[in-house]
């Protein structure tokens, strides 16, 4: 029988649009304007999953975000399945295809179900703490299976075909919740000319308005909330959000928003306009003032079998029936404790159906909706709770009792009433999640018998969330939030004239969470407080018993609260259940902190368009194009994208190297050096904040030449390396590390501007408007010298020197410097030129057999020589000293430059300092792995003294076997030592501690 | 004059040049007429950029400035100096620092007209081959500048004639406000390849144009 | 995420500007040489790490590349003043007001 739950009129769905949907394999049809949930109530579906560690069938509890159950699995498609979706929040959409997430092998015949039947006694609080966590070994054996069991649904096997964004937004007012306080609140604010924002998590605006029974001005809520929606979508400064959910509340005011734009049409985004468009959307909104309108939810009552389906929150029975014209069952017993939830009997005899009872907790309700119940006849038990439900995969029966709220009892003998639904209403928790996500504890009332926002600067609770839950109240509440948020940010509100409600008289309710049961919570049937991690009221007294009294412990211990759902419906009752075990109140025992986000998040949206080729940026130099078109592998280095060889035909990696290395020793290569950091120092007191800024002197460099400089942090340590070239005496070209471009200008900076700030200096980055070749090989000068009319002659132009000229009829500043120990120019050009100059050089390099190396030959030639790199040689730890670049060092500079105090500390003195050495393989061929570590024994045992590492090792084809750069304790004195570095494998490698200039250690052949 | 190097980097005769979007072939479907097109994105490559530092609290300096270039140098916090042709441009940077934007191949001239100008304690610095300018126009700018930088582009908070240097996606950009429905960025030259891509996906969903 | 005033931008910018640069007035003693080695010791590596109000310096690095101060709670997040360079917090007043924080 289709949509056997479905009533002939009313509602907010589209009974001329019928949409099919399929549920675990079976065919149903729904409307328009249903949620997945309303659609399966519709269709009497029951059973919507199993529970997670006792496998009991379960089904809707809740209508929104706080459903612990109707988590479900989506997507016709692998590539467009998504895990744990709400159902109660899931728009309807043709051709919706779900399943259970939980249920093995399905939600009816459940294999795991045997062992809940059994559960009480074998899975208390802690079970998979106490069963499975010893021996450890075997964890992974038993997890595959616990998690096949007990999982909630899968990721996709298959790429997101998606796409996602972000979205930054700056607004005076954002209204989270457009219930009556959002609303009003919105208007107030829409009316005062503000920029606002509104966002709602539900697929419709209007919240509470949309299932009340109330009337404002005289005509259904909802109308209202038709005509203030069309007012604000008309203020060109106001934006609605529906299907957004705010998800997290963060410093100053900061809100992300998740957006839910197609979710409701398909299972993947369909085009817009014939375009992509984005399926979700993170907001990120920094917002002048928050008004949080996120209202309350409803309690449901801990009672035996309260997990049974068939058992709901009151006002849910209400939502499915004004919003989706869908009475989930035949006979209702409602049990309350307070007047509020005695709309859901009468919304249900409204409907047509048998109400069987109302069970009152109270002696004597005496409000507006009591009286019209009893004027309906409908009968009404006081002094009462249902106790328990009875029946298994559908409620049979509720067995009700007098109770003694107080004593925590039950009085005298409990009737069975015939039923097949059950609601209850144990009270309405503001929802206070957003508030507390600031770290801000939210604080007890006793007159609404919740928990209230505690005071974060900036957020102006309204509303049900801030105990002013009645429809006038919160109207009220939410015109007054406006205007005192407009007034803190100094703008006048606009008035507006509230529409007029006929009030509804409630009486005062009553505290009751957990239901006294004859049998002691312990043995009585269980009594559920968090459906979707199966923690029962006895779960939590058992862990109160066994010592945990703080209830973060007591959530961590029975796992309350966790989960997909953040136990929207259980905390509340949780902790008041500790607190009774405890024998304290409820603020004395506190609720556990609240985190983001307030409702599961798609990776997609949090990823936004962050992902794919826009992932990270890639920097590129002026001249890529030719190392792509020239077969470049590339190298990630940072950001920048830098060749790392170029193999020819099948070479491999180290054959390539092996080439280019001997081309850059026996004729020319050429590198693209461009992503070299580059500053530029102007002013007079350049030269004095170099001599500062640098380990070594800078008085005397003239005009026209280059000096390698280090850099140390004031602890002594080597922070950056580089050539400065003196371009005029108040004048200075500063090259850094690759890596430490943008950290060394930050900490040019900082000295300049916070210690220094009497000196005369500016400092520019130039480091992309320069492009940077550097041609190098005995061949260089030949080569250069057929593009440039610069004088090449060595006396003219000799090593460290820096001239100006054109190359290839571009103006350059050609430095001779090197960092292979050849005889090296490095052109530069303003980088719109660089293409051009590059080609030329080829063009004419042709002869001297001109090839072009990346990184990985860099390091080989520079390795031979031993020059360091800053970061692979030295890692904040290591001095000029102790890489024995004493020469580098300006001790009688009169300044006491950055690092020269630390030099002296005794730390800085010790002799078994890791000092920089050289490391020869005794097996020649040998490559040793960098990062092995050293020990002086051949010998190994545990453990064993380690004395350093390999920081940089490499063939070399022009020394003919392998070599290292290391960091060895009290190196400088071990030369000619044999070392031992012990291999993962078994290996134990042998190397001679050598000096660490491999190559021309006099330095010839740069200078020629 | 101060004792600072200057180097004219442009050549004598025209040689190939490349602005750093010249290899970029970004996999975004674009449209082939600005007509129904919610961005249209034009590339202004090639123009001549210099950094000028100094103190704006001297007088002799901001009016140096203004005599060198023809137009105030903004002071205040943000400001952005245009020729009312939208030829040049001087962008508040910082306290003391400031872009200024002129015709491709002017930069030299500029520069040594600033320095004949200006006395004392000031710096120009050369970074035409550094970066380059984007320029955005139509309905869907705003949006995809609200996707890209955390910055507030609503007219209140950036009307015409306002400059700042803000995050834009995971880098960095200068984003000018240089007409009622005109944008600009500047961006670094080996950064512009990712931004392209970012931008051009970001207005995708518009419709978007690449204009010459 | 933070919400910064930035003294010299003279605005207020999204943290993701700015880079934390640790505790501010950490002065470098005048005459190093001088200067124990415990003194120095202090000044390379002893920080104050409070729960409460705190002196941080940040760098306002995707704007105008100037480091100034933030008087912040550790706990809170409040900012309850920024300054620049070489100026003095207007007082170690406790958290209740200030400049920073929400606009
Ligand atoms: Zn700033």
């Amino acid at each position: 029988m289709s949509q056997r739950n479905r009533l002939a009129k009313g509602g907010r769905i589209d009974r001329g649009r019928p949409l099919q949907f399929s549920f675990n394999g079976v065919s149903y049809e729904g409307f328009v304007g249903d949620t997945l949930a309303s659609a399966l109530l519709a269709n009497g579906v029951d059973v919507v999953n199993r529970s997670f560690k006792y496998s009991r069938p379960r089904g809707i509890v809740a209508a929104g975000a706080e459903e612990p159950n109707a988590i479900l699995q989506l997507g016709a498609t692998e590539a467009g399945q998504v895990p744990n979706v709400r159902a109660t929040q899931q728009a309807l959409y043709r051709g919706l295809v779900s399943s259970s997430t939980n249920g093995w092998p399905n939600v009816e015949r459940d294999l795991m179900g045997v062992v809940g039947e059994m559960g009480g006694k074998f899975m208390p609080p802690g079970f998979y703490y106490k069963t499975f966590m010893a021996p450890a070994a075997m964890w992974p054996k038993y997890e595959k299976y616990i998690r096949k069991a007990a999982g909630l649904g899968r990721a996709p096997r298959e790429n997101d075909p998606d796409i996602y964004d972000h979205i930054n937004r700056h607004c005076d007012v954002l209204v989270i919740g457009a219930g009556p306080a959002g609303l009003a609140a919105a208007l107030v604010a829409g009316r005062s000319g503000a920029r606002v924002i509104v966002c709602d998590e539900q697929e419709e605006m209007g919240g509470s308005l949309l299932d009340s029974r109330e009337s404002i001005d005289g005509r259904p809520a909802a109308h209202w909330v038709g005509k203030v929606l069309d007012e604000l979508a008309a203020m060109p400064e106001v934006l609605l959000l529906p299907r957004t959910t705010a998800n997290g509340y963060h410093d100053h005011n900061f809100v992300t928003l998740h957006e839910r734009r197609t979710e409701h049409l398909a299972d993947t985004a369909p085009p817009a306009q014939g375009r992509r468009q984005v399926r979700a959307r993170m907001h990120r909104v920094r917002a002048g003032r928050v008004v949080l309108a996120t209202g309350t939810h409803e309690r449901p009552l801990v009672y035996a079998g309260n997990d049974v389906p068939g058992n709901m929150v009151a006002g849910a029975i209400s939502t499915y029936i004004h919003r989706y014209a869908v009475v989930p069952g035949q006979r209702l017993v409602l049990s309350t404790a307070n007047d509020h939830a005695y709309r859901a009997a009468l919304d249900w005899h409204d409907a047509g159906r048998e109400v069987v009872a109302i069970v009152d907790a109270r002696d004597n309700p005496g409000g507006d909706l009591a009286a019209e119940a009893r004027n309906r006849g409908i009968r009404i038990v006081t002094g009462s709770a249902v106790i328990e439900a009875r029946g298994k995969k559908r409620v049979s029966a509720a067995l009700v009792a007098a109770i003694d709220v107080e004593g925590f009892a039950v009085r005298g003998t409990a009737d069975a009433l015939a039923c097949d639904t059950i609601a209850s209403s144990g009270g309405y928790s503001p929802v206070v999640h957003l508030a507390a996500h600031s770290g801000v504890r939210p604080e007890w009332r006793d007159d609404i018998l919740g928990f209230v926002p505690g005071k974060v600067a900036g957020l102006l609770p309204a509303g049900g969330v801030n105990g002013r839950a009645a429809l006038a109240q919160a109207l009220a509440d939410g015109t007054e939030a406006a205007a005192s948020a407009l007034a803190e940010l100094g703008a006048q509100a606009a008035s507006i004239t509230l529409p007029e409600i006929r009030s509804v008289r409630e009486d005062k309710a009553v505290a009751l969470f957990q239901v006294p049961h004859p049998k002691p919570a312990m043995r009585a049937p269980k009594q559920f407080v968090d459906q979707q991690n199966d923690v029962t009221a006895g779960g939590i007294e058992l862990a109160t018993r066994e010592g945990f009294e703080s209830i973060e412990h007591v959530k961590r211990y029975t796992g309350m609260g966790f989960g997909t759902d953040q136990g929207k419906l259980a905390n509340i009752n949780g902790m008041a259940i500790a607190a009774r075990c405890l024998g304290q109140t409820i603020p004395e025992t506190g609720t556990t902190v609240f985190r983001p986000n307030y409702t599961p998040i798609t990776f997609g949206a949090i990823a936004g368009r962050h992902c794919r080729e826009l992932f990270d940026p890639r920097r590129y130099t002026a001249m890529h194009s030719w190392h792509v078109a020239n077969g470049a592998k590339l190298e990630e280095v940072g950001q920048w994208m830098r060749p790392w060889y170029y193999p020819r035909g099948n070479e491999s990696m180290s054959e390539a190297v092996q080439r280019e290395c001997r081309a850059v020793r026996e004729g020319v290569g050429i590198l693209d050096a461009s992503t070299l950091g580059k500053i530029e120092i102007q002013g007079k007191d350049a030269r004095e904040f170099l001599n500062r800024i640098y380990t070594n002197a800078w008085t005397k460099l003239g005009v026209g030449k280059c000096r390698y400089g280090l850099m140390c942090k004031d602890d002594g340590m080597v922070m950056d390396d580089g050539v400065t070239a003196c371009l005029g005496d108040n004048h200075f070209h500063m090259t850094t590390t690759t890596g430490g471009a943008a950290a060394v200008l930050d900490w040019l900076e900082l000295w300049h501007q916070t210690e220094w700030p009497e000196l005369e200096v500016y400092f520019n980055s130039v480091t992309d408007h320069w492009a940077a070749m550097a041609i190098n090989g005995p061949h260089a000068r030949k080569l250069l010298a057929e593009l440039t009319d610069i004088d090449l002659a060595n006396d003219q132009f000799g090593f460290m020197d820096w001239r100006s000229g054109t190359v290839a009829g571009v103006p350059a500043r050609v430095f001779r410097i090197s960092f292979t120990g050849e005889l090296s120019y490095e052109i530069n050009v303003q980088a719109n030129h660089a293409l051009h100059v590059w080609k030329a050089l080829f063009e004419k390099g042709e002869k001297y057999g001109l090839t072009p190396y990346g990184t990985e030959t860099m390091h080989v030639l520079r390795a031979e020589k031993g020059f360091i790199i800053v970061g692979q040689d030295t890692d904040g730890s290591v001095t000029p000293e102790d890489l024995g670049m004493q020469w580098c060092v300006g001790y009688k500079k009169p300044y006491s430059w950055i690092g020269r105090r630390a030099l002296s500390r005794p730390d800085t003195q010790r002799e078994d300092r890791k000092q920089l050495v050289g490391l020869k393989p005794l097996e020649p061929a040998l490559v040793l792995e960098e990062g092995a570590q050293i020990v002086l024994e051949k010998e190994l045992r545990i453990p064993m003294p380690m004395f350093g590492h390999v920081t940089s090792s490499y063939y070399s084809p022009t020394l003919g076997h392998g070599f290292a750069l290391a960091l060895l304790k009290g190196g400088g004195q071990r030369m000619g030592q044999t070392v031992y570095l012990p291999m993962a494998d078994g290996q134990v490698h042998a190397a001679t501690v050598v000096e660490p200039v491999f190559y021309d250690p006099e330095g010839s052949r740069q200078n020629v | 004059m101060s004792d600072a190097a200057v180097f004219d980097v442009n050549p004598a005769a025209s040689v190939a040049s490349e602005s750093p979007l010249a290899a970029c072939r970004p996999r975004v479907a674009t449209l082939a007429n600005a007509e129904g097109a919610g961005v249209v994105v034009r590339e202004r490559a090639f123009l001549g950029h210099l950094i000028l530092r100094g103190n704006a609290a001297d007088e002799a300096f901001v009016a140096g400035v203004e005599q060198a270039l023809g137009l105030p140098l903004p002071t205040k916090a943000c400001g952005l100096s245009l020729a009312a042709e939208g030829t040049s441009s001087i962008q508040w940077l910082s306290p003391d620092e400031w872009l200024i934007i002129v015709p491709g191949g002017a930069e030299f001239a500029t520069e040594l007209r600033l320095r004949e100008c200006l006395g004392g304690h000031f710096a120009v610095v050369n970074v035409s081959g550094g970066q380059t300018v984007l320029e955005l126009s139509g309905t869907g700018v705003r949006e995809v500048l609200m996707k890209s930088t955390p910055y507030d582009v609503h007219p209140a908070s950036f009307p015409v004639g306002r400059g700042v240097g803000t995050v834009f996606a995971k880098s960095a950009a200068l984003v000018r406000r240089v007409g009622e429905e005109r944008w600009e960025l500047v961006i670094r030259r080996s950064f512009a390849d990712y931004l392209y891509r970012w931008l051009l996906d970001a207005a995708e969903e518009f419709g978007v144009h690449i204009a010459d | 995420m933070l919400l910064i005033y930035c003294p010299y931008c003279e605005e207020y910018r999204e943290e993701e500007e700015f880079r934390p640069k640790g505790e501010a007035h950490i002065a470098r003693p005048q005459n190093p040489e001088e200067t124990p080695d415990e003194v120095w010791g202090d000044y390379l590596f002893f920080r104050k790490n409070p729960r409460g109000v705190h002196h941080e310096q940040w760098l306002h690095a995707a704007g105008c590349r100037k480091y100034f101060n933030v008087t912040r709670h550790t706990v809170s997040y409040e900012i309850l003043e920024t300054y620049k360079a070489g100026q003095h917090p207007a007082s170690d007043r406790a958290p209740g007001v200030g400049t920073g924080g929400a606009k």
